[in-house]
């Protein structure tokens, strides 16, 4: 690998990164305090940081926890959730570089910002690097910011400071991105109303899987 | 919260990472199946908004919640940094819940 801070070509990409790992910080934070107030111990919100370490499906099953839903039902729509981050790997594998025990590592770093950051390069050389330098910062400020956040959680009530609505309002961040093409839009709009005709008729969390379905709309080309 | 929950999550997430990384590698999937879940983020996040926003168990209701993340959505909309989409979303939440 080359030396980042020295090489003038990615001192913007490190300087992304970082920019980017603060800002996946405030998610963190907002993770932390939503998976204590979710009854979670703060040493379990640590752990999901840590070992499940893909913000999307770590909110869904704290989200649907939270809301009563059955263990079941969180795994199913945080797992079908974390599938993406297979399709991330197959982009990845054909950029990164080195042995097993190397890629089994690059693994756990390849989510969404990592996974971007390095598609984002022209080169490969500043693709390999981009990818685990924002890897590894993501890492490094998520991790620390759930730990605040779940403390912090441990400490006041959520709904005095409308933090419960923090949850929603990250989504609405981590949605916005994704609806860029028309099919994205749809699958959004689809994923949405099936979500709301099924709440009064289906157990809690279970309309988050029935969602799913709206990822037909991409079978058509 | 279950320790299940936690683990077997941990073991899923990473289970798909290394499918994709490892196992797969470059090789290709059919576009259809590339396609469809390419659209799991956008159908299931649009999905847990609304719940979150909507949803009291199995019943729908609008209370202060969705005066939040109606606000958050046009922050978002007009393309403000995250970090404003999420105080605000939280903020007038907590104001609408007050004045109520």
């Amino acid at each position: 690998m080359i030396g980042p801070w020295r090489d003038p070509r990615l001192r913007s990409v490190v300087t992304a990164s970082l920019t980017l790992g603060i800002a996946v910080g405030v998610f963190g934070f907002v993770f932390g305090v939503g998976a204590v107030s979710a009854g979670a111990s703060v040493l379990q919100a640590c752990a999901m940081s840590l070992l499940v370490f893909t913000g999307a499906s770590q909110f869904t099953a704290v989200s649907v926890v939270g809301a009563g839903g059955s263990t079941a039902s969180a795994l199913g729509s945080a797992l079908l959730l974390a599938a993406r981050n297979g399709v991330y790997g197959l982009a990845m594998a054909r950029r990164l570089r080195g042995g097993l025990g190397r890629r089994l590592v690059a693994a756990q770093l390849t989510i969404d910002e990592s996974t971007a950051m390095s598609a984002a390069q022209n080169e490969p050389e500043a693709g390999r690097a981009a990818f685990w330098i924002t890897g590894i910062a993501v890492y490094v400020f998520w991790n620390l910011a759930t730990f605040l956040g779940a403390i912090v959680g441990k400490a006041i009530d959520p709904t005095t400071f409308g933090l419960d609505a923090a949850f929603p309002a990250a989504f609405v961040a981590m949605l916005w991105p994704l609806l860029g093409t028309t099919r994205g839009r749809l699958a959004a709009a689809l994923g949405a109303v099936i979500c709301v005709s099924s709440t009064p008729l289906l157990p809690v969390g279970v309309p988050i899987l029935c969602a799913a379905l709206a990822v037909l709309v991409g079978v058509r080309r | 919260m279950s320790w299940t929950l936690v683990l077997v999550l941990a073991a899923g997430a990473y289970a798909f990472k290394v499918l994709g990384l490892v196992v797969v590698g470059d090789r290709s999937l059919p576009p259809v199946l590339e396609r469809c879940l390419a659209l799991i983020p956008a159908a299931l996040i649009a999905a847990i908004v609304v719940k979150d926003t909507f949803a009291i168990g199995q019943r729908l209701q609008i209370d202060a919640r969705a005066a939040g993340v109606g606000v958050a959505i046009v922050l978002a909309w007009k393309r403000a940094p995250f970090i404003l989409v999420i105080l605000a979303g939280a903020a007038v939440t907590a104001i609408v819940r007050a004045l109520g």
